[in-house]
Protein backbone atom coordinates (compact mmCIF):
# COMPACT_ATOMS: atom_id res chain seq x y z
CA UNK A 1 0.00 0.00 0.00
CA UNK A 2 1.66 3.08 -0.96
CA UNK A 3 2.19 5.61 1.77
CA UNK A 4 -0.38 8.77 0.80
CA UNK A 5 -3.19 5.91 0.23
CA UNK A 6 -2.20 4.55 3.87
CA UNK A 7 -2.37 7.99 5.99
CA UNK A 8 -5.43 8.52 3.82
CA UNK A 9 -7.51 5.76 5.02
CA UNK A 10 -6.26 6.21 8.55
CA UNK A 11 -7.51 9.66 8.65
CA UNK A 12 -11.05 8.55 7.06
CA UNK A 13 -11.02 5.68 9.63
CA UNK A 14 -10.56 8.25 11.92
CA UNK A 15 -13.20 10.63 10.28
CA UNK A 16 -16.03 8.10 10.51
CA UNK A 17 -15.43 7.75 13.89
CA UNK A 18 -16.17 10.74 14.99
CA UNK A 19 -18.95 11.20 12.52
CA UNK A 20 -20.37 7.66 14.14
CA UNK A 21 -20.06 9.21 17.95
CA UNK A 22 -22.65 12.46 16.22
CA UNK A 23 -25.41 9.68 14.56
CA UNK A 24 -25.38 6.90 16.61
CA UNK A 25 -26.85 6.72 20.30
CA UNK A 26 -27.38 3.15 21.59
CA UNK A 27 -24.08 2.86 24.21
CA UNK A 28 -24.36 -0.81 23.13
CA UNK A 29 -22.37 -0.59 19.71
CA UNK A 30 -19.58 1.40 20.96
CA UNK A 31 -19.09 -1.65 24.10
CA UNK A 32 -18.65 -4.02 20.85
CA UNK A 33 -16.37 -1.88 18.86
CA UNK A 34 -14.28 -1.01 22.05
CA UNK A 35 -13.73 -4.27 22.48
CA UNK A 36 -12.81 -5.09 18.69
CA UNK A 37 -10.36 -2.34 18.78
CA UNK A 38 -8.87 -3.70 21.95
CA UNK A 39 -8.49 -6.59 20.73
CA UNK A 40 -6.98 -5.19 17.39
CA UNK A 41 -4.37 -3.27 19.54
CA UNK A 42 -3.10 -6.66 21.46
CA UNK A 43 -2.99 -8.12 17.77
CA UNK A 44 -1.00 -5.89 15.83
CA UNK A 45 1.25 -5.71 19.59
CA UNK A 46 1.54 -9.82 19.32
CA UNK A 47 2.63 -9.53 15.95
CA UNK A 48 5.46 -7.44 16.75
CA UNK A 49 7.57 -9.85 18.72
CA UNK A 50 5.68 -13.01 17.41
CA UNK A 51 4.98 -12.42 13.80
CA UNK A 52 8.27 -10.24 12.87
CA UNK A 53 10.37 -11.89 15.23
CA UNK A 54 9.47 -15.01 15.82
CA UNK A 55 9.22 -15.15 19.11
CA UNK A 56 5.59 -16.77 20.72
CA UNK A 57 4.17 -14.73 23.52
CA UNK A 58 2.02 -17.03 25.70
CA UNK A 59 1.77 -13.74 28.64
CA UNK A 60 -0.01 -11.09 26.66
CA UNK A 61 -2.64 -11.00 29.46
CA UNK A 62 0.00 -9.49 31.81
CA UNK A 63 1.21 -7.03 30.02
CA UNK A 64 -2.67 -5.85 29.54
CA UNK A 65 -3.06 -6.55 33.28
CA UNK A 66 -0.24 -4.21 34.48
CA UNK A 67 -1.50 -1.41 31.69
CA UNK A 68 -4.72 -2.02 33.65
CA UNK A 69 -3.16 -2.02 37.10
CA UNK A 70 -1.10 0.91 36.62
CA UNK A 71 -4.50 2.85 35.75
CA UNK A 72 -5.79 1.51 39.09
CA UNK A 73 -3.21 2.38 40.78
CA UNK A 74 -1.93 5.92 39.49
CA UNK A 75 -5.53 7.04 39.78
CA UNK A 76 -5.94 5.95 43.66
CA UNK A 77 -2.82 7.32 44.77
CA UNK A 78 -3.16 10.45 41.60
CA UNK A 79 -6.48 11.19 40.53
CA UNK A 80 -4.27 11.16 37.47
CA UNK A 81 -5.93 12.03 33.77
CA UNK A 82 -6.93 9.14 31.35
CA UNK A 83 -3.86 10.37 28.59
CA UNK A 84 -1.74 10.30 31.13
CA UNK A 85 -2.60 6.80 32.36
CA UNK A 86 -2.41 5.53 29.19
CA UNK A 87 1.38 6.79 28.79
CA UNK A 88 2.10 5.38 32.51
CA UNK A 89 0.46 1.75 31.00
CA UNK A 90 2.54 2.04 28.46
CA UNK A 91 5.67 2.39 30.35
CA UNK A 92 5.03 0.07 32.51
CA UNK A 93 3.90 -2.34 30.29
CA UNK A 94 7.18 -1.77 28.15
CA UNK A 95 9.25 -1.94 31.09
CA UNK A 96 7.75 -5.54 32.12
CA UNK A 97 8.68 -6.25 28.06
CA UNK A 98 12.25 -4.67 28.87
CA UNK A 99 12.24 -6.92 31.55
CA UNK A 100 10.79 -10.30 30.11
CA UNK A 101 13.44 -9.80 27.25
CA UNK A 102 16.16 -9.14 29.27
CA UNK A 103 15.53 -12.60 31.17
CA UNK A 104 14.55 -14.38 28.48
CA UNK A 105 16.88 -13.31 25.71
CA UNK A 106 18.76 -16.37 25.60
CA UNK A 107 15.80 -18.84 25.36
CA UNK A 108 14.58 -20.13 21.92
CA UNK A 109 11.30 -21.76 20.49
CA UNK A 110 8.96 -23.26 22.47
CA UNK A 111 11.35 -22.56 26.06
CA UNK A 112 10.62 -18.75 25.54
CA UNK A 113 6.96 -19.83 25.04
CA UNK A 114 6.94 -21.41 28.76
CA UNK A 115 8.95 -18.66 30.18
CA UNK A 116 6.04 -15.99 29.12
CA UNK A 117 3.64 -18.16 30.55
CA UNK A 118 4.94 -18.44 33.87
CA UNK A 119 5.93 -14.61 33.91
CA UNK A 120 2.33 -14.39 33.88
CA UNK A 121 1.49 -16.51 36.28
CA UNK A 122 3.95 -14.62 38.43
CA UNK A 123 2.68 -11.20 37.81
CA UNK A 124 -0.88 -12.42 38.67
CA UNK A 125 0.49 -13.74 41.80
CA UNK A 126 1.65 -10.58 42.71
CA UNK A 127 -1.11 -8.41 42.07
CA UNK A 128 -3.87 -11.18 43.60
CA UNK A 129 -1.99 -10.27 46.68
CA UNK A 130 -0.79 -6.43 46.17
CA UNK A 131 -4.51 -5.67 48.33
CA UNK A 132 -3.71 -1.52 47.64
CA UNK A 133 -5.02 -2.32 44.07
CA UNK A 134 -7.66 -4.64 45.82
CA UNK A 135 -5.63 -7.75 45.75
CA UNK A 136 -7.79 -10.63 44.83
CA UNK A 137 -10.98 -8.98 45.80
CA UNK A 138 -10.68 -6.17 42.79
CA UNK A 139 -11.20 -2.37 42.45
CA UNK A 140 -14.48 -0.48 41.49
CA UNK A 141 -13.34 2.53 39.59
CA UNK A 142 -15.74 4.94 39.47
CA UNK A 143 -16.40 6.89 35.58
CA UNK A 144 -15.10 10.55 35.40
CA UNK A 145 -18.11 13.15 34.64
CA UNK A 146 -16.67 14.18 32.18
CA UNK A 147 -16.64 13.22 28.72
CA UNK A 148 -15.01 16.40 26.14
CA UNK A 149 -18.11 16.86 23.08
CA UNK A 150 -19.26 13.10 23.09
CA UNK A 151 -22.85 12.02 24.28
CA UNK A 152 -21.54 9.84 27.01
CA UNK A 153 -17.92 8.06 28.26
CA UNK A 154 -17.99 5.04 26.75
CA UNK A 155 -18.32 6.97 23.38
CA UNK A 156 -15.07 8.86 24.07
CA UNK A 157 -13.47 5.37 25.15
CA UNK A 158 -14.27 4.40 21.90
CA UNK A 159 -12.66 7.03 20.34
CA UNK A 160 -9.58 6.95 22.95
CA UNK A 161 -8.98 3.30 21.83
CA UNK A 162 -9.78 3.55 18.01
CA UNK A 163 -7.08 6.68 18.11
CA UNK A 164 -4.94 4.14 19.98
CA UNK A 165 -4.93 1.21 17.72
CA UNK A 166 -4.31 3.50 14.51
CA UNK A 167 -1.44 4.74 15.82
CA UNK A 168 -0.52 0.97 16.94
CA UNK A 169 -1.27 -0.26 13.14
CA UNK A 170 0.84 2.81 11.85
CA UNK A 171 3.85 1.86 14.03
CA UNK A 172 3.79 -1.25 13.11
CA UNK A 173 4.02 -0.85 9.56
CA UNK A 174 7.12 1.77 9.72
CA UNK A 175 8.92 -0.91 11.56
CA UNK A 176 7.67 -3.83 8.90
CA UNK A 177 9.32 -2.20 6.23
CA UNK A 178 12.14 -0.56 8.22
CA UNK A 179 15.84 -1.01 8.38
CA UNK A 180 15.04 -2.65 12.39
CA UNK A 181 11.90 -4.48 11.25
CA UNK A 182 14.54 -6.50 8.16
CA UNK A 183 16.37 -6.80 11.48
CA UNK A 184 13.70 -8.84 13.34
CA UNK A 185 12.74 -10.42 10.00
CA UNK A 186 16.54 -12.11 9.66
CA UNK A 187 16.32 -12.79 13.45
CA UNK A 188 13.07 -14.43 12.58
CA UNK A 189 14.58 -16.51 9.62
CA UNK A 190 17.83 -17.17 11.31
CA UNK A 191 19.61 -15.83 14.36
CA UNK A 192 22.81 -16.85 13.77
CA UNK A 193 22.94 -16.09 10.18
CA UNK A 194 21.66 -12.53 11.52
CA UNK A 195 24.71 -12.15 14.30
CA UNK A 196 27.63 -13.15 10.90
CA UNK A 197 25.21 -10.35 8.81
CA UNK A 198 26.07 -7.34 11.54
CA UNK A 199 22.99 -7.95 13.58
CA UNK A 200 22.81 -6.89 16.73
CA UNK A 201 20.22 -9.73 18.00
CA UNK A 202 20.07 -9.37 21.50
CA UNK A 203 19.54 -5.58 21.44
CA UNK A 204 16.89 -5.71 18.52
CA UNK A 205 14.90 -8.26 20.89
CA UNK A 206 14.79 -6.25 23.45
CA UNK A 207 13.48 -3.41 21.46
CA UNK A 208 10.45 -6.33 19.78
CA UNK A 209 9.83 -7.32 23.64
CA UNK A 210 9.85 -3.59 25.13
CA UNK A 211 6.98 -1.82 21.70
CA UNK A 212 5.30 -5.22 22.29
CA UNK A 213 4.96 -4.55 26.06
CA UNK A 214 4.34 -0.78 25.92
CA UNK A 215 1.88 -1.29 23.06
CA UNK A 216 -0.14 -4.40 25.43
CA UNK A 217 0.16 -1.60 28.79
CA UNK A 218 -1.47 0.90 26.32
CA UNK A 219 -4.27 -1.52 25.32
CA UNK A 220 -4.74 -2.06 29.15
CA UNK A 221 -4.67 1.28 30.74
CA UNK A 222 -8.59 2.62 29.35
CA UNK A 223 -9.66 -1.01 30.42
CA UNK A 224 -10.72 -0.28 34.11
CA UNK A 225 -12.59 2.73 32.88
CA UNK A 226 -14.73 0.73 30.35
CA UNK A 227 -15.24 -2.10 32.85
CA UNK A 228 -15.37 -0.17 36.08
CA UNK A 229 -14.67 -3.44 38.14
CA UNK A 230 -11.13 -4.82 37.94
CA UNK A 231 -10.00 -8.15 39.28
CA UNK A 232 -6.64 -10.33 38.47
CA UNK A 233 -9.24 -12.99 36.81
CA UNK A 234 -10.91 -10.33 34.12
CA UNK A 235 -7.35 -8.54 33.61
CA UNK A 236 -5.18 -11.49 33.14
CA UNK A 237 -8.01 -13.70 31.58
CA UNK A 238 -6.35 -16.31 29.65
CA UNK A 239 -9.13 -15.32 26.66
CA UNK A 240 -7.22 -12.27 25.96
CA UNK A 241 -4.23 -14.39 26.05
CA UNK A 242 -5.14 -16.41 23.56
CA UNK A 243 -7.01 -14.00 21.35
CA UNK A 244 -4.20 -12.04 20.78
CA UNK A 245 -1.89 -15.14 19.44
CA UNK A 246 -5.19 -16.67 17.31
CA UNK A 247 -6.03 -13.38 15.56
CA UNK A 248 -2.61 -12.52 14.57
CA UNK A 249 -1.91 -16.37 13.04
CA UNK A 250 -6.12 -16.26 11.36
CA UNK A 251 -4.98 -12.50 9.62
CA UNK A 252 -1.37 -13.73 9.11
CA UNK A 253 1.78 -13.02 10.85
CA UNK A 254 4.31 -11.97 8.16
CA UNK A 255 2.90 -9.13 6.98
CA UNK A 256 1.37 -5.55 9.12
CA UNK A 257 -2.28 -5.94 8.04
CA UNK A 258 -2.09 -9.78 9.42
CA UNK A 259 -3.24 -8.95 12.61
CA UNK A 260 -5.64 -6.13 11.67
CA UNK A 261 -7.89 -8.95 9.17
CA UNK A 262 -7.90 -11.40 11.85
CA UNK A 263 -8.58 -9.11 14.81
CA UNK A 264 -11.47 -7.87 13.00
CA UNK A 265 -13.03 -10.85 11.57
CA UNK A 266 -12.47 -12.61 14.67
CA UNK A 267 -13.20 -9.91 16.80
CA UNK A 268 -16.72 -9.02 15.05
CA UNK A 269 -17.85 -12.81 15.00
CA UNK A 270 -17.18 -12.72 18.36
CA UNK A 271 -19.20 -10.03 19.40
CA UNK A 272 -22.26 -10.77 16.87
CA UNK A 273 -22.12 -14.52 18.20
CA UNK A 274 -22.41 -12.98 22.39
CA UNK A 275 -25.70 -11.20 20.66
CA UNK A 276 -27.61 -13.22 18.30
CA UNK A 277 -26.59 -16.81 19.81
CA UNK A 278 -24.65 -16.79 23.52
CA UNK A 279 -22.01 -15.13 25.31
CA UNK A 280 -20.13 -18.77 25.86
CA UNK A 281 -20.04 -19.66 22.39
CA UNK A 282 -17.20 -16.75 21.23
CA UNK A 283 -15.08 -18.66 23.13
CA UNK A 284 -15.68 -21.88 20.75
CA UNK A 285 -14.99 -19.41 17.74
CA UNK A 286 -11.46 -18.15 17.97
CA UNK A 287 -10.48 -22.22 18.94
CA UNK A 288 -12.14 -23.57 15.65
CA UNK A 289 -10.94 -21.03 13.72
CA UNK A 290 -7.49 -21.30 14.94
CA UNK A 291 -7.66 -25.47 14.50
CA UNK A 292 -8.84 -24.98 11.06
CA UNK A 293 -6.16 -22.31 10.00
CA UNK A 294 -3.60 -23.81 11.64
CA UNK A 295 -4.34 -27.08 9.63
CA UNK A 296 -5.05 -25.68 6.40
CA UNK A 297 -3.87 -22.13 6.06
CA UNK A 298 -0.45 -21.86 8.29
CA UNK A 299 0.38 -18.23 6.90
CA UNK A 300 -3.31 -16.81 7.69
CA UNK A 301 -5.55 -15.12 5.57
CA UNK A 302 -2.67 -13.13 4.27
CA UNK A 303 -0.78 -16.16 2.80
CA UNK A 304 -3.84 -17.01 1.44
CA UNK A 305 -4.78 -14.06 -0.97
CA UNK A 306 -0.60 -14.16 -1.39
CA UNK A 307 -0.57 -17.44 -2.88
CA UNK A 308 -3.80 -16.98 -4.72
CA UNK A 309 -2.19 -13.62 -6.66
CA UNK A 310 1.13 -15.59 -7.45
CA UNK A 311 -1.17 -18.19 -9.19
CA UNK A 312 -2.71 -15.50 -11.29
CA UNK A 313 0.47 -14.05 -12.16
CA UNK A 314 2.58 -17.51 -13.66
CA UNK B 1 62.97 -5.71 10.45
CA UNK B 2 60.05 -7.36 11.96
CA UNK B 3 57.38 -8.96 9.74
CA UNK B 4 53.95 -6.68 9.38
CA UNK B 5 51.32 -7.76 11.36
CA UNK B 6 48.45 -10.58 10.37
CA UNK B 7 45.54 -9.44 10.20
CA UNK B 8 44.16 -12.25 11.71
CA UNK B 9 46.09 -13.71 14.22
CA UNK B 10 44.83 -16.75 16.18
CA UNK B 11 47.11 -18.12 19.25
CA UNK B 12 46.78 -21.21 21.16
CA UNK B 13 43.31 -22.14 20.42
CA UNK B 14 41.45 -24.26 22.86
CA UNK B 15 38.09 -25.69 22.53
CA UNK B 16 36.58 -27.79 24.50
CA UNK B 17 33.08 -29.75 23.79
CA UNK B 18 32.60 -31.20 27.32
CA UNK B 19 35.51 -33.96 27.85
CA UNK B 20 36.05 -34.04 24.23
CA UNK B 21 39.00 -31.49 23.29
CA UNK B 22 37.75 -30.35 19.43
CA UNK B 23 41.16 -27.59 18.90
CA UNK B 24 43.76 -28.26 21.36
CA UNK B 25 46.01 -25.35 21.04
CA UNK B 26 46.79 -24.14 17.53
CA UNK B 27 47.56 -21.29 15.84
CA UNK B 28 46.98 -19.61 12.99
CA UNK B 29 47.66 -16.36 10.89
CA UNK B 30 46.54 -15.05 7.40
CA UNK B 31 48.04 -12.03 6.53
CA UNK B 32 45.84 -9.06 4.39
CA UNK B 33 44.74 -10.07 1.11
CA UNK B 34 46.50 -13.59 1.77
CA UNK B 35 44.15 -17.15 0.06
CA UNK B 36 44.47 -19.61 2.93
CA UNK B 37 43.33 -23.31 2.72
CA UNK B 38 42.50 -24.96 6.20
CA UNK B 39 41.73 -28.84 5.61
CA UNK B 40 41.29 -32.38 7.14
CA UNK B 41 39.34 -35.39 7.59
CA UNK B 42 35.53 -35.01 9.11
CA UNK B 43 35.55 -33.85 12.18
CA UNK B 44 39.32 -32.31 12.27
CA UNK B 45 37.80 -29.23 14.30
CA UNK B 46 37.58 -27.14 10.77
CA UNK B 47 34.01 -25.87 11.57
CA UNK B 48 34.98 -25.78 15.25
CA UNK B 49 37.71 -23.31 14.00
CA UNK B 50 35.63 -20.66 11.86
CA UNK B 51 32.95 -20.53 14.59
CA UNK B 52 35.46 -19.83 17.30
CA UNK B 53 36.81 -17.09 14.46
CA UNK B 54 33.35 -15.98 13.54
CA UNK B 55 32.14 -15.54 16.90
CA UNK B 56 29.60 -18.16 16.63
CA UNK B 57 31.33 -20.15 19.68
CA UNK B 58 33.67 -18.66 22.39
CA UNK B 59 37.56 -20.27 22.73
CA UNK B 60 38.16 -21.64 26.20
CA UNK B 61 41.64 -20.67 25.98
CA UNK B 62 44.19 -18.54 23.56
CA UNK B 63 43.59 -15.07 21.63
CA UNK B 64 41.97 -14.20 18.46
CA UNK B 65 43.15 -10.79 17.09
CA UNK B 66 41.85 -8.97 13.99
CA UNK B 67 43.62 -6.68 12.80
CA UNK B 68 45.64 -5.96 15.58
CA UNK B 69 42.28 -6.12 17.52
CA UNK B 70 41.69 -8.60 20.73
CA UNK B 71 38.16 -9.86 19.02
CA UNK B 72 38.51 -12.94 21.45
CA UNK B 73 35.00 -12.14 23.45
CA UNK B 74 33.50 -9.84 21.01
CA UNK B 75 30.12 -11.10 19.84
CA UNK B 76 29.72 -12.11 16.11
CA UNK B 77 27.60 -9.22 15.04
CA UNK B 78 30.68 -6.78 15.94
CA UNK B 79 33.04 -8.70 14.37
CA UNK B 80 30.90 -8.72 11.46
CA UNK B 81 31.11 -4.73 11.65
CA UNK B 82 34.85 -5.38 11.45
CA UNK B 83 34.87 -6.71 8.66
CA UNK B 84 35.00 -10.62 9.62
CA UNK B 85 32.24 -12.12 7.42
CA UNK B 86 31.74 -16.37 7.56
CA UNK B 87 29.18 -18.41 4.86
CA UNK B 88 27.98 -21.42 6.20
CA UNK B 89 28.25 -24.93 5.11
CA UNK B 90 24.64 -25.57 5.21
CA UNK B 91 23.05 -22.38 3.31
CA UNK B 92 21.37 -20.51 6.25
CA UNK B 93 19.03 -17.61 3.66
CA UNK B 94 16.81 -15.60 5.12
CA UNK B 95 13.55 -17.57 4.16
CA UNK B 96 10.89 -14.78 3.93
CA UNK B 97 12.74 -12.69 2.05
CA UNK B 98 13.96 -11.97 -1.74
CA UNK B 99 17.04 -12.24 -2.44
CA UNK B 100 17.84 -8.56 -2.92
CA UNK B 101 16.70 -8.25 0.54
CA UNK B 102 18.71 -10.97 2.13
CA UNK B 103 21.78 -8.90 0.64
CA UNK B 104 20.07 -6.04 2.33
CA UNK B 105 20.52 -6.91 6.29
CA UNK B 106 24.33 -7.07 5.81
CA UNK B 107 24.77 -4.14 3.68
CA UNK B 108 22.33 -1.49 6.32
CA UNK B 109 23.77 -3.77 9.53
CA UNK B 110 27.45 -4.98 9.39
CA UNK B 111 28.81 -2.97 6.31
CA UNK B 112 26.63 0.74 7.47
CA UNK B 113 29.72 1.63 9.41
CA UNK B 114 32.61 1.47 6.83
CA UNK B 115 30.32 1.52 3.65
CA UNK B 116 29.69 4.98 1.32
CA UNK B 117 26.74 6.68 0.99
CA UNK B 118 25.82 4.72 -2.04
CA UNK B 119 22.12 3.35 -2.29
CA UNK B 120 22.00 0.50 -0.55
CA UNK B 121 19.46 -1.33 -3.60
CA UNK B 122 21.77 -0.56 -6.54
CA UNK B 123 25.10 -1.72 -4.08
CA UNK B 124 22.81 -5.08 -3.52
CA UNK B 125 22.07 -5.13 -7.58
CA UNK B 126 25.86 -4.58 -8.19
CA UNK B 127 26.72 -7.74 -5.94
CA UNK B 128 24.09 -9.80 -7.75
CA UNK B 129 25.30 -9.41 -10.47
CA UNK B 130 28.92 -9.76 -10.17
CA UNK B 131 27.45 -13.17 -8.53
CA UNK B 132 25.45 -13.87 -11.15
CA UNK B 133 22.08 -14.15 -9.02
CA UNK B 134 20.70 -10.89 -11.30
CA UNK B 135 18.05 -12.84 -12.84
CA UNK B 136 16.69 -13.66 -9.50
CA UNK B 137 16.97 -10.73 -7.17
CA UNK B 138 13.08 -10.70 -6.82
CA UNK B 139 13.02 -14.14 -6.36
CA UNK B 140 12.22 -15.66 -2.63
CA UNK B 141 15.00 -17.04 -1.31
CA UNK B 142 13.48 -20.30 -0.31
CA UNK B 143 13.04 -21.92 -3.66
CA UNK B 144 16.45 -21.38 -4.99
CA UNK B 145 18.47 -24.62 -6.61
CA UNK B 146 21.27 -25.97 -4.75
CA UNK B 147 23.47 -23.74 -6.61
CA UNK B 148 22.08 -20.68 -6.47
CA UNK B 149 21.43 -20.46 -2.59
CA UNK B 150 25.51 -21.54 -2.34
CA UNK B 151 25.74 -17.94 -4.61
CA UNK B 152 23.53 -16.84 -2.07
CA UNK B 153 25.47 -17.46 0.91
CA UNK B 154 28.52 -16.02 -0.86
CA UNK B 155 26.55 -13.18 -1.83
CA UNK B 156 25.69 -12.26 1.91
CA UNK B 157 29.25 -12.90 2.90
CA UNK B 158 30.34 -10.56 1.26
CA UNK B 159 27.80 -7.24 1.59
CA UNK B 160 29.42 -7.55 4.95
CA UNK B 161 32.18 -5.80 2.70
CA UNK B 162 34.87 -8.30 4.79
CA UNK B 163 38.39 -7.58 4.96
CA UNK B 164 38.38 -11.54 5.89
CA UNK B 165 35.78 -13.74 4.08
CA UNK B 166 36.02 -17.36 5.69
CA UNK B 167 33.97 -20.12 3.48
CA UNK B 168 33.20 -22.96 4.81
CA UNK B 169 32.81 -25.89 1.90
CA UNK B 170 31.02 -23.25 -0.66
CA UNK B 171 31.01 -26.29 -3.11
CA UNK B 172 29.94 -29.12 -1.14
CA UNK B 173 27.83 -31.04 -3.67
CA UNK B 174 28.19 -29.21 -6.59
CA UNK B 175 28.77 -30.44 -10.33
CA UNK B 176 32.72 -29.75 -11.07
CA UNK B 177 31.68 -26.69 -13.35
CA UNK B 178 29.71 -25.13 -10.45
CA UNK B 179 32.53 -25.45 -8.71
CA UNK B 180 34.42 -23.41 -11.25
CA UNK B 181 31.94 -20.53 -11.35
CA UNK B 182 32.22 -20.64 -6.90
CA UNK B 183 36.23 -21.12 -7.28
CA UNK B 184 36.13 -17.96 -10.20
CA UNK B 185 34.01 -15.53 -7.54
CA UNK B 186 36.49 -16.64 -4.83
CA UNK B 187 39.45 -15.50 -6.58
CA UNK B 188 37.90 -11.98 -8.33
CA UNK B 189 37.11 -11.00 -4.75
CA UNK B 190 40.67 -11.94 -3.42
CA UNK B 191 41.80 -10.13 -6.16
CA UNK B 192 40.40 -6.84 -5.01
CA UNK B 193 41.98 -7.50 -1.69
CA UNK B 194 39.96 -9.65 0.48
CA UNK B 195 41.87 -12.55 2.51
CA UNK B 196 39.86 -15.32 2.55
CA UNK B 197 40.02 -18.29 4.46
CA UNK B 198 39.03 -21.59 2.21
CA UNK B 199 37.45 -24.61 4.09
CA UNK B 200 36.89 -27.10 1.30
CA UNK B 201 36.67 -31.53 0.95
CA UNK B 202 37.68 -30.84 -2.85
CA UNK B 203 41.14 -31.05 -3.11
CA UNK B 204 41.48 -29.13 -6.53
CA UNK B 205 39.41 -26.36 -5.75
CA UNK B 206 41.63 -26.07 -2.66
CA UNK B 207 45.32 -26.59 -4.14
CA UNK B 208 44.45 -24.44 -7.02
CA UNK B 209 42.87 -21.45 -4.93
CA UNK B 210 45.15 -21.73 -1.66
CA UNK B 211 48.31 -19.83 -1.40
CA UNK B 212 49.13 -21.52 1.72
CA UNK B 213 47.64 -24.34 3.47
CA UNK B 214 46.78 -25.03 6.62
CA UNK B 215 46.06 -28.93 7.78
CA UNK B 216 43.98 -29.74 10.93
CA UNK B 217 43.66 -33.61 12.38
CA UNK B 218 42.27 -34.26 15.34
CA UNK B 219 42.20 -31.07 16.37
CA UNK B 220 45.72 -30.35 15.90
CA UNK B 221 47.38 -28.78 13.51
CA UNK B 222 49.70 -31.17 11.92
CA UNK B 223 50.86 -29.45 8.66
CA UNK B 224 50.89 -25.88 7.17
CA UNK B 225 52.84 -25.07 3.84
CA UNK B 226 51.77 -24.27 0.16
CA UNK B 227 50.01 -26.77 -1.81
CA UNK B 228 52.82 -28.80 -3.05
CA UNK B 229 54.50 -29.08 0.24
CA UNK B 230 51.33 -30.47 1.72
CA UNK B 231 51.04 -32.68 -0.96
CA UNK B 232 53.96 -34.64 -0.13
CA UNK B 233 53.90 -34.09 3.45
CA UNK B 234 53.88 -37.65 5.07
CA UNK B 235 51.93 -36.61 8.14
CA UNK B 236 48.80 -35.55 6.23
CA UNK B 237 48.82 -38.57 3.95
CA UNK B 238 48.91 -40.53 7.16
CA UNK B 239 45.85 -38.48 8.02
CA UNK B 240 43.74 -38.69 5.44
CA UNK B 241 44.62 -42.37 4.30
CA UNK B 242 45.97 -43.83 7.58
CA UNK B 243 49.44 -46.17 7.56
Amino acid sequence: MKSAAFWGVLAAILAGGLALTAVLENEYYYNALYLILQATLMAVAWNILGGFTGYVNFGSAAFFAMGAYTTVALNKALGLPLPLLILAGGAVGGLVGFGLGYLTLRLKGVYFAIATLAMAIVIETFISNWTYVGGARGAYMLTPDQHLWFNSYIQMLFMVMLLLTLAAVAISRMLSSSRLGRGLAAIRDDEVAAESAGVPTLRLKLVSTTVMGAMMGVAGAPFPYFVTFVDPVSAFNLFIAVNAIAMPMIGGTGHWIGPVIGALLVGSMQEIVKVTVSSELNVLIVGVMLVVFITLAPQGIVGLVRKHWQRRKS
Amino acid sequence: MSAPLPLLQVSGLTKRFGGFVALDNVDLHVGAGERLGLIGPNGSGKTTMINCISGALFNDMGGIRFDGQDITRMLPHRRARLGVARSFQIPKPFRSMTVLENLRVPLEYAARARAGQRHIIDEAMELLESIGLKHCAQHNSAGLTQVDMRKLELARALAVKPRLLVSDEAMAGLSSAEVDEILEILLALNKRGVAVIMIEHIMRAVMRFSQRIVVLDAGHKIAEGTPDEIVSNPDVERAYLGE
